[in-house]
């Protein structure tokens, strides 16, 4: 116990107490966090729009109207309210455009991050647990893994699988895991060290229980750390892959997408571009700060407990 | 006491938490005169490290002084600016760490880490500075001196670590010496060998206070001739060492000392204090002692005991005496 | 679910013999490839049995490899070399499930009440945990032997819904103890388990300790720099230096006339409250656990040190009853 550090809080602090349950915390140290508040804020609004786009969006997302072509927002001349900020070069309603593609890009997400934190925390653990050859084998195709650009690896993808959904989602389940596999492995390394798993084995309970019922759950608040911040990462590199055409295709919306077919039309019609730009951004920005906050609070590394 | 080097009087310094203030000292009150030796003993939770820690105005956010007076050579410690307690540290208190680890910097060598201080707080040029860490480190037992100043921290074995750390903190010869826990991280040959230098240096300086901040009374009374005992953020008894063993008055003394197991005693039964520190949020009305006090009495639930002159150096803090 | 065979009174519940631990330590680059050179002598060559009932006090300071022979007896850490034998029967031979198995009869306290219980567990879940791996009861009755623990250990079944850290430290001792005397072993390693703890604290858990002991009829190998505690607590001590037991005796034996210079001079250096110390120094410091010194471990700084000591390792040798001493001089 160092002596010097004086903002350690001193012993005698944690007494016996009754603990509310985990959701009062949490929102209790949300409340308190600016940043996490503007956060959640913006996820919610982003996941309620995901699950309502058809009930949001104002007009049918890929109706085209030839005469609306290029419609200016409400704001410009021309605008109308009818088409809020404005139509693509399709005639079609950008407003609408723009919602139903946060559908796209929450569900890529999701499903992304769903895949990697299984198969990442996976292979983190038992890599972390069993070490030796194991471990050196999971790490060589975790190194391997990466020195494969991200870009090269979704071509390689394209040419086999032929763009699309399924292709996009392992693209991106390919290139993430990595990062959550290592995490966990070095989490792991220290947990197996932990007196209360030298416990669990004085008692005989098997390597698996360890593994799972021991180890995992301490490693939790970190994988949600990072999952947060990866989705945002996933998101803004979904609509990458889409702006090269590789991801999503016509008609489904994307983000990436619109960007794409608004890049020949940026000077006269920029607002082709304002609208999802504006929602990958605002979106990055939201999940980042949640992430942050989510950080600062819950990383075990600079936990008081 | 007009001749009182130190006099902390009525002491409170708090620390906020989601829960309210934790008082981590709540009154306490203590004297130190020049060149004494005085242990200031309790459990983990009483506010002695807390106490030290003020005493140096070394309290950080969330923490905080709250109330009380420290007087030191005439001067009230707690109305002093930033620029004049920096003057103070090190050059009229210094202050031992139970971790040298924690207080050494890894990258950089003893010698100079040692020698900073007298660059920050004396004339002297690098050449006599030098000569003097040199001394410095003899004296402290560390063999090879010269050689050894240019050794960096992980160099050293813990032992020889913290006699670098003694001899930082006596090399501008402070007027006081707050060890907190100084040995208890060391093996106990090592640990005896530390607390012997202490004791040797302690004689000989002998216009430096030391005020040995720990939980173990064996370690404090070889060293000091008077004892405090704090619980729950006050000091609740001072004695001369021998007396408190003898005639231990408070009940928690009592009870403190009826619990350690000692070597010399064959066949000994320890009989525990029962129940645990009292909440530091939200304490019990009255005596702080009392939910434990074999002896607690209807007066004790309701009223706070002052800690009271007994005369010929002792000092209780409970209604049984009053 | 079958019931272990009572052990055959007489016959010592822990048998070690030429426990040996090394730890490979990779110095630089081409040592990271090749066959390592350079080890780490933690546990060099030690010998000592427990009795059924006995409480056995393994002192030392950092370095002396009294943790490690915990580990090693508790099957934490695999020995390099010795025997152990439990019961009679062979206890390091044992792998797999029939390991798991035979864990139950050795169970572990450890120094940390922080770190020793899993922070996510209920207390509940923590205690009941031995009796499900090991399927002794019908879940069903699982809680009320949990609740019968609790209050075995001194707290309030009621809570063991809690988590950790909203319990003292004494009381996560407790809760620990509960734990391990779940499968109600035979031999509990003790390691430093109140070392962490107030010096009141520390009198309420070895008071528990003694009980339970007496009452479950436990063996004990209790591990501990702070001597008070064990002469305390034991009925036998050895004494650790640098990976070699140096002496064994019985506790009013070893306090009373220690007879190695290292006993002595351990034993000179515990502060006693009130007296002042006439410590008996050790020259020097302890030597790196790389390079133990040749001959008698100890040679490097013994007052009474000669050539012999320097060139032979001194055996372990009977100087009254059941006081043992590994020194050419003693």
């Amino acid at each position: 116990m160092p002596g010097g550090d004086s903002t350690r809080m001193p012993a005698g602090a944690d007494v016996v107490e009754a603990r509310p349950s985990f959701l009062a915390r949490f929102f209790r140290d949300l409340v308190r966090s600016p940043k996490g508040m503007v956060g959640f804020v913006i996820i919610v609004i982003l996941l309620a729009t995901a699950a309502l786009a058809p009930l949001l969006a104002p007009h049918d997302a890929t109706l085209q109207v030839l005469t609306d072509r290029f419609l200016p927002p409400f704001y410009a001349e021309g605008g109308s309210v009818d088409h809020l900020i404005g139509a693509d070069n399709m005639g079609r309603d950008l407003l609408s455009r723009v919602i139903l593609a946060t559908r796209t890009s929450v569900t890529v997400a999701l499903i992304v991050i769903a895949i990697i934190m299984v198969f990442g925390s996976a292979v983190g653990l038992l890599s972390g647990y069993f070490g030796g050859i194991v471990d050196t084998l999971l790490m060589r195709l975790v190194d391997f893994q990466l020195s494969f650009p991200f870009i090269l690896l979704a071509l390689l993808l394209l040419a086999i699988f032929g763009p699309g959904f399924s292709t996009l989602i392992v693209a991106l389940s390919v290139a993430f895991w990595v990062n959550f596999a290592r995490l966990v492995r070095s989490e792991t390394l220290k947990l197996r060290e932990a007196e209360f798993v030298q416990a669990a084995r004085s008692i005989g309970v098997s390597h698996a229980a360890i593994m799972i019922k021991h180890i995992l759950p301490n490693t939790l608040p970190s994988i949600i750390v990072l999952a947060t911040l990866d989705i945002a990462v996933i998101i803004i590199s979904e609509a990458a892959m889409s702006f090269l055409g590789l991801g999503i295709q016509p008609p489904t919306p994307s983000w990436g997408m619109m960007i794409s077919d608004g890049r020949n039309y940026l000077y006269d019609s920029y607002w082709m571009v304002l609208g999802p730009g504006i929602a990958i951004v605002v979106t990055a920005v939201g999940i980042n700060l949640f992430g942050d906050f989510l950080r600062d609070t819950y990383d075990p590394r600079q936990s008081r407990l | 006491m007009s001749d009182a080097l130190l006099t902390i009087s009525d002491l409170e310094t708090r620390y906020r938490t989601s829960r309210g203030d934790l008082r981590a000292v709540d009154g306490a009150s203590l004297t130190v005169r020049p060149g004494e030796a005085v242990g200031l003993v309790g459990e983990s939770g009483c506010g002695k490290s807390a106490l030290g820690q003020s005493i140096m105005r070394l309290i950080q956010p969330p923490g905080r002084i709250t109330g009380g007076r420290i007087d030191f050579a005439g001067r009230d410690l707690l109305t002093l600016g930033d620029r004049e307690m920096r003057r103070l540290r090190g050059r009229e208190i210094a202050m031992i760490f139970q971790d040298p680890m924690a207080t050494l910097d890894p990258v950089q060598r003893i010698g100079d880490q040692i020698a900073e201080l007298l660059e920050f707080h004396t004339d002297l040029g690098r050449t006599a500075i030098r000569k003097r860490v040199v001394e410095m480190l003899d004296e402290v037992g560390i063999p090879q001196p010269a050689a050894r100043y240019r050794n960096y921290p992980h160099e050293f074995s813990g032992g020889m670590q913290q006699r670098a750390i003694i001899a930082a903190a006596l090399i501008l010869q402070p007027r006081l010496v707050i060890a907190d826990e100084p040995t208890t991280a060391l093996d106990v040959t090592v640990q005896a060998q530390i607390l012997d230098l202490l004791r040797r240096l302690q004689e000989s300086q002998t216009n430096t206070a030391i005020i040995l901040v720990s939980h173990d009374l064996g370690v404090v009374s070889q060293l000091c001739d008077r004892v405090c005992v704090m619980y729950s953020g006050e000091v609740i008894e001072e004695a001369s060492t021998g007396e408190i063993l003898a005639d231990p008055r408070h009940p928690y003394t009592v009870g403190l000392i009826a619990s350690m197991p000692r070597l010399d005693v064959e066949g000994q039964t320890l009989n525990p204090i029962p129940g645990s520190v009292p909440d530091a949020i939200n304490p019990p009305p009255g005596c702080k002692f009392a939910p434990r006090c074999p002896r607690a009495m209807d007066r004790c639930r309701i009223e706070r005991p002052v800690l009271r002159d007994h005369g010929s150096g002792r000092s209780v803090a409970c209604h049984l005496y009053d | 679910m079958t019931e272990a065979a009572p052990p055959a009174p007489g016959r010592p519940l822990l048998q070690v013999e030429g426990l040996v631990k090394l730890f490979a330590v990779r110095r630089g680059l081409l040592e990271a490839f090749s066959r390592p050179k350079t080890f780490v002598h933690a546990v060099n060559g030690v010998d000592f049995t427990i009795g059924r009932r006995e409480k056995f006090g393994l002192v030392g300071e950092s370095g002396s490899g009294k943790s490690t022979t915990g580990k090693l007896v508790a099957r934490l850490l695999e020995p390099t070399g010795g025997s152990v034998r439990l019961d009679g029967e062979d206890w390091l031979t044992v792998s797999g499930s029939a390991l798991r198995r035979r864990r139950r009869d050795v169970q572990v306290i450890f120094q940390n009440p922080f770190l020793s219980l899993n922070p996510r567990w209920s207390v509940e879940s923590i205690v009941a945990e031995p009796l499900l791996t090991h399927q002794v009861l019908p879940r069903h009755e699982v809680r009320d032997r949990v609740a019968t623990l609790l209050r075995e250990v001194g707290l309030d079944p009621r809570h063991m819904r809690r988590y950790p850290h909203q319990f003292s430290g004494g009381q996560r001792q407790r809760i620990a103890i509960a734990r391990a005397l779940a499968l109600n072993p035979m031999l509990l390693v003790a390691d430093e388990p109140v070392s962490a703890l107030d010096v009141s604290v520390q009198a309420q858990i070895l008071n528990l300790l003694a009980r339970v002991g007496a009452e479950h009829d436990l063996g004990m190998l209790f591990i501990s720099h702070d001597m008070s505690v064990v002469r305390h607590l034991c009925d036998r001590v050895g004494v650790m230096y640098l990976g070699r037991l140096v002496e064994v005796a019985e506790t009013r034996s070893i306090f009373r006339e220690p007879r190695h210079p290292y006993t002595r001079s351990l034993l000179s250096a515990v502060p006693v409250p009130g007296k002042r110390q006439r410590f008996e120094p050790l020259q020097g410091e302890i030597p790196s656990p790389l390079a133990p010194p040749s001959g008698c471990v100890f040679h490097t700084r013994c007052p009474i040190a000669t050539e012999r000591c320097r060139v032979e390792v001194p055996l372990s040798r009977e100087v009254a009853g059941g006081h043992r001493v590994a020194c050419h001089h003693a």
